[in-house]
This record gives structure tokens, sequence and C-alpha cells, in this order.
């Protein structure tokens, strides 16, 4: 069998590879790295100064729960942390193109999204820090708890909407994933469901070049976004480090899914900056110079010189953002350092809806095991 | 009183009917299940009557089939989930392993999971390759997960509804090779608990465990014992998991020997774990360890193999004959 050099498939479509943001021809974007304002043929977006200011306190707050999260499992207080470093634009745009009873189903990076669905980042401390499984309402949020199996969430983002369909809502159903995952059978055979049905379901992409080590090259032979038209439904590239490209496609998107269109694919080209997660060494499988190039492109810095070239945000603003990040991080820092998790005997409680003899026989057999230690001099 | 005669399938097809009739957010899903109703007809006529909302043909995939019933439960429906046959069910096990198994517990109640996944299992019908299995094992030691099984007409009528109607995630298996059995099915009556075994014919000398296709082989091995003068107790077990041996155990303490029959593979099957149950709590009581007849550790046979690797009266009987050697 001959084998096929690893250096083969290294961009081998042209537009496939990383990075590559100004040569894209077919790339929305809104918000040069430049932070100057351009037009799209297609997408156009009128925000007001309020809004701006708004998208960039949440960009900037985002991060710095990251930032945070990050120091807190370096410091043995989290298992784990999935950093987001790189995506806030595309996170923030996404989220805030939803409205209020839409329903957005995330992977397991969607802080972002989290924080604009007025998720308690607390309530996400939580799984990472292994006291539960996400601690938030998902119907109450309209935000989905964490799917951590790739990406079986996309799935349940089109019976939702499946559902919605059958209630005949005006909801549209955000169902988030990543590149690697665009190789999974479920996500192709939900894009399937998606178009037979006509659902009501935006496939959003975060296209962060890598899933862990492996490279988009190695999950893809053409643009991610093209592969919509195989599925018979409309597919978009945009700058997914331009929140105001992000927010105009995905809420394009959302209304056409809203009034019948049925889905879109929206690939948001982005490069995640960190490790996969705080287990990861990213420095094994790529080169600092791509990193370095990137952060060129970084979403935050092109917002902050357009709202200060703009006069639309002044030092004052600036340092009043800074000072409600720290704030935010010592909120999570304390909120994560002395939540307790519950009584183990908890975790036989909500297997079922309805409590199975055996299961409640084994739930007073672990209590009276522990009810045995009580008094011993250990 | 309305008393009818249903084979199996029609029970299941009544049933279906009724359970859609009662609660409008029942919504059946599956391949070829609308137009066609169903490969075995268990679906037969239900799209006409009640349209294509919600008696749906999907496309050919069973992980889209249970993964759209996860998010159309959220969104508050109540999906029955028809997967075609045993065999491809497994293309959909990853959606009910990680998924709808564990939503349940993983949103600390919040987001419950009434999603019921119809299984036609077994063998004896002379298939081609991966359309008899018996895949209870995997799902009965999935927590999160409920599965029964039915035996007759009676409690595949009453036991889809009261699946659909359950709060939690059951796989329904249905035995495809009885699908054409018949009995009496009173429609008015108060049925049995759906999480429960029952005692199905009395006996004094060994107790026959069975359940779904089997049950029938262990009621004919109950008829070929007495004429040889032994006393066999037979139990259905209907459900799988959760277990329930309480009146196995009381039958056991009473008839001190225990043979628990099923096609699935022996080893490591459901009679395993009956096995070290009821030692667990019959110890003194055994005058035999509980025996197993069940199928062989091999990959289910080519069709015309299949009767030496199903479990049947003989073996049954053989397993009896070693119970009472003892």
């Amino acid at each position: 069998m001959p084998t096929v050099p690893a250096t083969a498939v290294a961009d081998p479509v042209p537009g496939a590879g990383a990075p590559h943001l100004p040569r894209q021809p077919d790339l929305v974007q809104l918000l040069t790295p430049e932070g100057q304002r351009v037009e799209d043929p297609v997408y156009s977006i009128d925000p007001t100064p309020d809004e701006l200011r708004g998208l960039y306190r949440d960009l900037v707050l985002v991060r710095r729960w990251d930032t945070e999260a990050t120091a807190l499992q370096r410091q043995g207080e989290l298992g784990l942390w999935a950093s987001l470093l790189g995506q806030e634009a595309a996170q923030v745009g996404a989220g805030h193109a939803l409205r209020p009873d839409d329903m957005a189903f995330p992977t397991y990076r969607e802080h972002g999204v989290a924080w604009v669905r007025g998720v308690d980042p607390l309530h996400v401390m939580s799984l990472f820090r292994g006291v539960d499984n996400g601690g938030w309402d998902p119907v109450e949020t309209g935000f989905n708890l964490y799917t951590i199996v790739i990406p079986a969430q996309t799935l349940h983002a089109t019976g939702y909407a499946m559902g919605v369909q059958r209630d005949g809502a005006e909801t549209a159903v955000l169902a988030f994933f990543g590149d690697g995952a665009t190789s999974q059978g479920e996500i192709n055979e939900a894009m399937i469901w998606a178009a037979s049905f006509q659902a009501p379901v935006v496939f959003f992409c975060q296209n962060n070049q890598y899933a862990i080590s492996a490279p988009i090259e190695r999950q893809s032979r053409v643009p991610l976004y093209q592969r919509a038209a195989g599925f018979g439904f409309p597919g978009v590239r945009v700058d997914g480090n331009d929140v105001l490209a992000v927010l105009a496609v995905t809420r394009a998107a959302l209304a056409a899914a809203r009034e019948g269109q049925g889905p879109t694919f929206i690939e948001a080209f982005t490069y995640r900056m960190g490790a996969h997660t705080t287990s990861d060494d990213p420095t094994r499988y790529r080169l600092a110079d791509e990193l370095e190039e990137w952060k060129l492109r970084d979403p935050i810095a092109r917002l902050k010189v357009y709202l200060a070239h703009e006069g639309l945000g002044d030092a004052d603003f600036f340092a009043g953002v800074e000072a409600e990040g720290d704030e935010l991080a010592a909120r999570i820092r304390s909120g994560t350092t002395s939540m307790e998790p519950p009584p183990a005997v908890s975790m036989f409680d909500a297997v079922y809806a309805e409590q199975t003899p055996p299961l409640a026989a084994q739930r007073a057999e672990f209590e009276a095991y522990q009810a045995s230690f009580e008094g011993s001099s250990s | 009183m309305t008393t009818e005669t249903l084979t199996i399938g029609k029970a299941l097809n009544l049933g279906l009917r009724r359970a859609m009739e009662d609660d409008a957010k029942v919504v059946l899903m599956g391949e070829d299940i609308g137009r066609l109703g169903g490969v075995f007809r268990i679906t037969d006529g239900l799209q006409k009557d009640f349209g294509e909302a919600r008696v749906v043909d999907t496309p050919l995939a069973e992980a889209g089939i249970v993964g759209t019933a996860v998010g159309l439960a959220m969104r508050g429906y109540r999906p029955v989930c028809e997967i075609q046959f045993d065999g491809f069910v497994f293309p959909a096990f990853n959606q009910l392993v990680t998924q709808v198994a564990k939503m349940h517990a993983r949103s600390q109640g919040r987001v419950p999971m009434p999603v019921v996944i119809r299984i036609p299992f077994g063998g004896g019908i002379g298939a081609v390759e991966h359309h008899s299995e018996s895949p209870e094992a995997y799902f009965a030691h999935t927590p999160g997960l409920k599965v029964v099984a039915v035996s007759n007409p009676v409690d595949a009528y009453w036991g889809i509804q009261q699946a659909i109607a359950a709060p939690d995630p059951v796989v329904f298996l249905e035995p495809k090779r009885r699908y054409w059995e018949k009995a009496e099915v009173d429609l008015d009556a108060t049925p049995e608990p759906l999480f429960g075994s029952r005692v199905v014919r009395g006996g004094d000398d060994v107790t026959v465990l069975a359940y779904g296709p089997m049950v029938k082989t262990a009621l004919q091995a109950a008829d070929a014992a007495a004429e040889e003068g032994r006393s066999l107790e037979v139990v259905d077990l209907r459900t799988l998991s959760p277990l329930d041996l309480d009146p196995v155990i009381a039958s056991v303490r009473r008839t001190g020997r225990c043979v628990v029959v099923h096609e699935a593979q022996t080893t490591l099957g459901l009679g395993a774990e009956i096995a070290a149950r009821v030692t667990e709590q019959c110890f003194h009581s055994l005058e035999a360890p509980v025996l197993r007849v069940g199928g062989w550790d091999v990959p289910y046979p080519p069709a015309r193999m299949e009767e030496e690797y199903l479990p049947d009266l003989d073996r049954v009987l053989d397993a009896v004959d070693r119970a009472m050697a003892f």
C-alpha cells in the first residue's frame, strides 16, 4: 500500500489552510484586524454605540474569566479548563444573535455564549471543578448543558428544532461545534435531518484550525462551509474574530430559520490561541509563528481600536471595563475555591425521574457503609 | 369489558394508537414506519390517522433517530423510536448510552428523557446476520435506562402505553418471533405495573426464569416436565432494568432450585446478574447452583444453525435435570 507523506496534505486546497485570512475572498468581514469598518455586499449591521460598547465589554469579560479559570486550574482548583482564548468574538457574536426564546446547544468551550445567555460563570466552573456536570438550568437560560461527546448535541439541536416546528413557534436553534466535529457521522446525520425536515436550526462551526493536535487539513479537503451545499442548504464563512460580522451573519441565519427557510451552516474562521485544554501542549504540534500571526487578528484589539478611533470609548470606559473584569475574576475565584461538592449520596438521586427499588436499596447500602465509620477513632 | 383476541403485533399497534390519542406530544419516529407501517407492520395505519408530523418516516440513520428524539424530548415531546432490527441499534448506541441515559442525572433532574426505544429482538425467524440479536444486557448495564421485554399480547398492549407514559427512557424489547402469537386482551383492564415480574405458572421443584420470546419456551418446558412428574414454577421477568426479583426470591426460597433462560449469549448476560443476586439472597435455601441456559458465546450463527444456538425446550429440561441431580 503506498504511503502518503504527511506533507502531502498540507494546505492542498486553496483556502483550506491556516492562516490566511486576508486572502479569503469568501470571508464575510465587517471589521478588519486593523479596526477598520468595511462593508459586505450581503451582510450589514448598524449597531448603536451602546451595543458596540456592550460587545466590547462582553469580549473583555469572557477573556478575563477565561484567564482566571486557566490560573485556577494551574493552582489545582479546577480539574481541567477548556480555554476559549481567541474565540471570544465568534462566541459573543453568536450569543448576541440569539433571541431570549431561542435555544443554544454548546460544546464544552462555549463560555462566551454562556456568558451572553446569562449563565452564572460559577455554574460553569462547578463542572470543571468536578462538583457537578454544569449547574445551570438549560430551559431557563435557553442554553443546553455542555456536551462532551463530539458532536452529539448537533442531533439534539435538530430534534429540538423539529419540536419547534411542531409547536409552530418562532424560535430558532443554534448548534455549536468545531472543525474536528465535522468528521463525525452524527453531525452529518444532523445536517441530513435538518435539511430533510427544513428544521429551524443553524449549524455554527468554530473552525479554530485544530482538533487538539490534528489540523483542519486532516478533517477536510474543502473549506468547511462548502459542505453545506452537499446537504442542500446555504453555507457561509465569516471572520470568526470579527464580532460584528459574526453577529450579522448569525442573526441573518437565525432569522431565516425562524421564517421557515431551514438550516444554514456558518463557518466562523478563527483560531484557538491557547491549548485544547489545560492538559494539552500545543508547542508539540504547531509553530510559534502561526500563533504570532493570529495575534495580529485578535478579536478584542480590533474592536478597541475601532471604538477609540470613532470616539465611542475613552480611557475611562476602557479602564472601567478592565476594573469590571477584575471584579468578575475575584468573584469567580472566591466562588470557585469555596465550592464544595454535594453529599456523595446525591449521586443516586437523579439517575431516574422515578427511582427504582434496586437503586434505592443500593443507596441505603452506601449510606449504611458510610455511617459505619461514624464515631471511629480514625 | 371490551375483549379482543390480538396478536402481539396488533396489540402493540393498538397500544401505540391509544397512547397517541391520550397524549398529543407522543411522536413516532423510525425507518419505514409511516407509509409502509414498519417492516413488521407494528405502526400500520398510524401515519394515515395521525399525520406525518406524528408518525415520522425518518432518514436511514439510527443515531439520528435517537439523537433527534433527545432534542424532541427536551422540547416537551414523548418520542417513540422504532429500531428496525436489534442489530441496527448499535449506530445509535452512542446516543443511547452517553446521552439518553445520562441526561436526567447530569442535569440534576432538570431535563427529563421520556423516550421509548422499541426494538424487535431475538432470533428464530431464519433471518440473515444482524436480524436476530439480543442486546438487552448492554442496556441493562447502563444506569439511566430502563429495559423491559414483553412476552404476550396483554403486556404488549399495556406495556407500550406504560413505557410511553413513563418519565424515564425505556428500551422496549419486542419478541419478534412471537409477533403473531395470539391472546385475549381486555382493553378496559387495570394493567399490572410495567416494572414488575410475574409468576406465570406455579410449581414446586424448580423456578425457571425467562423473558420475551423465552417465556413461551419455558412454559412448554413446564408442560413437558409435568408429564414426567416435575413441577416447574415459571416467572416472566418482564422488567430487566430495574430487575424485580422479589417474586423470584420468594419462589427460589421455596423450590431451592433456579434456572435462568435467555437467548442472549450466556457470559455476562442477564442470567449472570440474576444468578449472583439469587445466590446472595437465597444461599441457605439453594439445593443446587443457579444454572443458566443461554445462547452460546459465539456470534449469532447463520439461520440454518440457529436452532442449535437458541435455548429450546430440551435445553431447558436438561438444565432442570442437572439442577434436580444436585
